[in-house]
Order: C-alpha cells, then structure tokens, then sequence
C-alpha cells in the first residue's frame, strides 16, 4: 500500500463527484430530512439558560470571586500577612496593614489587619494560590458562589475590601451554625 | 592547629571555636547559631542550636567526645575531627532544639514584622517538624512598653541574651536585662525605663526573632516587598553606613548592614536608624544582594525596573499607529489609485 491510499486515522474517504439525480437536484429530500432534524429538537430538554435570571449550580471545585472570611466571632480573619500577595503570580492583590486598637477586638482576630485590601480582578488569573498560601484561612475563591460580573470601567474591576469580606449577614448565619 | 570538619581540613588559630572555623569554611557546614554573635563578646551556648559531633577529640587524646558539643563554645585542639552535617545525631539533635525552641514561641509569623529575615524562622524551616507536639498552653507575657522606638514582643522571645549583651558592650550602660527564672525569665528594662542610649536600636538587629523590632516600621510593609539598598551618610556616631529599605521612594526602615549569617558589619546609631528617613539625606550605594534562597529577592530590587505606562484609552478606542495604516482601517485609502 502507497503513503497516498494509507489511512492513518481510518476516516480517510474517497471524494466521489458523481452526477446527481433529478430526485436528489430537486433537494426535497434532503430540505424535509433537515426540518425533521429541526422540529425533532422542540421535543428535546433545552441546553440553554435564562442567563441572568437562571444561573447553574457552581461545581464544587469552581473558582470565583474571593471572599475574605470571618472567624466564628464574626471578626476579619486576614491579618494582612501579605503572603497571597506574595504567592499571586498575576500581582493582582494589594494590601496595606494598621495596627488594631484596643477597641476593635470583636473586629479583627489578630492584633494587625488589613486596613486596605484590593484585588485588581483583571489581573486575577482565578489560579487559587492566594487561598493555598493563607496561613489563617482567611481567603476563598469558592465560598462567595459568585463570578466577577463583566463591566465597562476598569476602575470597578478593582474589588476593595467592601466588595470582598463576607457580608455580616453570612457571618451571622456561620456563627449560629457554630453554637 | 588543624582541624577537620565534615571531611575539610582547616588552619586555625589557637583559640578559634569550631563555629568559627567552620564559618571560615563557609557553604553547608556552618551550623546554625541563634545566640551566639560574633562581634559581641560572651555570646553563645544558650541555645544549642550549633550542637556538633566531636568524632576525634585531638591528636594527643583521640577519643570522641561523648556528648554533642556546642560549637560556639568549643574551642578546636589540634587535630580534632568534628561532624556537622554527616553526623546523623548532630542533625537530631538540631531538630529537637528546633522543636524546644518553639514549645514557647507563638507562631504569629503572619503578623510579626521579623518575618523573612528571621533566624527561627529559616531555622524551623529546614529543621523543624511540620506539626507541633507541644499540647500544653504557652507561655505569654503582658505587653510592656519599652519606649517609643523600640517594640518588645516578649512572647517571642527565645532568651539569646544578645541584647542584653549588646546593652553592656555596645551601650556602655546596661539598662535592660533578663528578669526571673525558667519559664518565667523575661527581658525587660529595669522597671519599664525607656532605653535610651544612642545606639540602643542595635538591638533589634542583633535579636534573632520578631521579640525586638523596630517601633517605626511596625506593620508599615512586608520585609519581602521592601527594596533594600546600601547607603551610607556622615555619621559622628557610627560608621554611617546602612541597608535602607525602600518602598517606591519612600525609606520604611533603616537598619545596619547584615553579612550571610545575620550579623551586623557595623554597629550604627539611633539616629541613622530612626530619625533619617528622607532620601536626600542618603547616598545611595546599589541594591543590597542577599542569599538566593531569602524571600526578600521576591521584590525583584536588582533589576532595573522600567515604570509602565499603559495608555489605556488610545489603545483601546483606536488600536496602535502601525495597525490604523491596514487595510481595515479607515486612514488608509481603499484604492491603490487614491494613494
């Protein structure tokens, strides 16, 4: 056999140019073969979704905007340690520390926090070594179920920690799951 | 005096510890030291993390020392053959000083600003277990305020002495110094007197964790994402000479210039340290180059970093210059006859 007969994939076909039939050229055939095709699908389950009305479940391993948690206490548990920072190969987050008072205790688990926290979520690559680089479990990217939604400026991109720290009312639910 | 150590041969002084001779060697036998300094005099032998194999004790008496022995401490004979890495019993015996070491220490490496150039912490790193055995409560302290430009974290402390010997030796005047006993012993200044000496900042450098660090770099940045560069300036007090670390232009903290075993060239003065902080006030040398292995390369600080300017709005409404003369585009005539 020639290099040129061989099929190395098996789905080699020979091209056929042969005339065509009057029954064939008329193409009645094959336009009611194609709507059959068409009108089988009204049967079908749709594929689609009423996207944003409708959203799918997440997969448990999806990844999607952080969240930076709280404790039990309901307290911010990023201590601004900057080691998602560090371990951020796209450099999307930035973060600037202060000291906590004595007042703000039920605020904050440790005695410095994140006073600014930003995550340029245009840089984000959704790489998730930020959350394997905390060492206090204070970032998620699956805890928010959400996905940073598109936008026309880029100044919304960058999420401040408004955007990112779970919103108290999720605290309060994780708090009397605790108890 | 010849002396071997890990199968290399080394001509010593007399009186050389094997510390140092192994610091002459250089490379991966030096053992670790956390309390032993070599420009402060009587340092060492606290904290046993330099415990070596003394496989041959000297030419005229070849017995093996029967205990492991610290290096900082143990002054070389001639002929004496000494184990560091290839001993198998040096090596456990650094992981359990590792573990002591840390029964106290709080592991708040997140929050400490000794993170990155810490010696407990490079230590635990290669020597240390992964989980903590230790089940009872550490021990902790009631934060002290030792004054407006040092911060003392007692509870990190891992009692060196090396400031309390740099107080002596450095400072003349001795205000600070370890109180109690056991668990209980404690560096503190001597009724919370504010340390005051001019070159009392020394201190922090000398300290080996976060216990001691400085009050005006208090979590301003990270150690790693600082630029460290040398300087130097006209000092009356010290040397002048000094490591800044940079953050865009702006001097977040000023130490002295630390050697590959974290210890400081020169001694500088408080006022180098705390009260320089503007760049004019500086020469600068170059960026300062450390170990390959230290987070503090992460920065980048060596290379010449270029400022990025991306101008958005150009780009994005009208693509780039060379694009806009295609075909596409409307600034190139469709015709060849329209040219």
């Amino acid at each position: 056999m020639s290099i040129q007969n061989t099929s190395l994939s098996g789905r080699k076909k020979q091209v056929s140019n042969k005339e065509m039939t009057l029954g064939e050229r008329l193409y009645i055939g094959a336009i009611a073969g194609g709507m059959a095709t068409t009108f089988k699908h009204l049967f079908k389950k749709k594929v689609t979704i009423n996207y944003p009305e409708e959203t799918r479940p997440f997969s448990p391993v999806y990844r999607g905007q952080h969240m930076l948690m709280r404790d039990e206490e309901g307290r911010e548990r990023c201590t601004a340690c900057g080691l998602c920072a560090l371990s951020c190969p796209a450099e999307a987050i930035t973060m600037k520390a202060a000291e906590r008072k004595p007042e703000e205790k039920h605020l904050y688990r440790e005695e410095k926090y994140a006073e600014i926290y930003e995550i340029n979520m245009l840089r984000c690559i959704y790489c998730g070594l930020c959350e394997e680089a905390c060492p206090k479990q204070a970032i998620y990217l699956t805890k928010s179920k959400k996905i940073v939604k598109a936008d026309t400026n880029r100044e919304h991109f960058i999420f401040g920690k408004e955007q990112l720290v779970m919103p108290l009312d999720q605290a309060i639910q994780n708090t009397a799951k605790s108890e | 005096m010849k002396v071997t150590i890990d199968g290399i041969e080394i001509e010593v002084e007399p009186g050389t510890t094997v510390l140092q001779a192994a610091r002459m060697i250089g490379g991966d036998v030096v053992p670790p030291a956390m309390c032993y300094y070599s420009k402060l005099k009587d340092t060492g032998g606290n904290c046993r993390a330099c415990l070596v194999e003394v496989s041959k004790g000297s030419e005229a008496d070849p017995r093996p020392m029967p205990k492991m022995m610290p290096s900082c401490k143990t002054g070389v004979m001639d002929g004496m053959e000494v184990k560091v890495k290839t001993s198998e019993r040096a090596l456990d015996a650094r992981k359990a000083v590792t573990e002591f070491l840390l029964i106290n220490h709080p592991l708040d490496c997140p929050v400490c600003d000794q993170a990155g150039e810490c010696d407990l912490q490079n230590l635990s790193f290669k020597h240390g277990l992964e989980k903590t055995r230790f089940k009872e409560e550490k021990r902790t302290f009631e934060p002290e305020n030792i004054g407006d430009k040092i911060q003392l974290h007692m509870n990190r402390c891992i009692l060196c002495y090396r400031c309390v010997h740099t107080a002596e030796q450095v400072c003349g005047s001795r205000n600070h110094g370890v109180l109690n006993r056991g668990d209980h012993a404690q560096i503190s200044t001597y009724v919370s007197a504010a340390i005051d000496h001019e070159m009392s900042g020394n201190m922090i450098d000398v300290c080996p964790v976060g216990a001691l660090t400085d009050k005006t770099f208090r979590f301003k940045s990270r150690v790693w994402f600082n630029k460290p560069f040398d300087a130097h300036r006209n000092c009356d007090k010290c040397c002048g000479k000094t490591t800044l670390w940079m953050f865009g232009n702006e001097i977040q903290r000023v130490t002295a210039r630390k050697d590959e075993f974290h210890e400081v060239e020169e001694f500088i003065c408080n006022e180098c340290r705390f009260d320089h902080k503007e760049v004019s006030d500086w020469v600068i040398e170059g960026p300062r180059k450390f170990e390959k292995w230290s987070v503090i390369n992460q920065s980048n600080y060596t290379r010449k970093m270029d400022k990025v300017v991306i101008d958005t709005e150009k780009q994005i409404l009208e693509g780039r210059d060379q694009d806009r003369k295609k075909i596409s585009m409307k600034e190139v005539p469709y015709k060849t006859s329209e040219k």
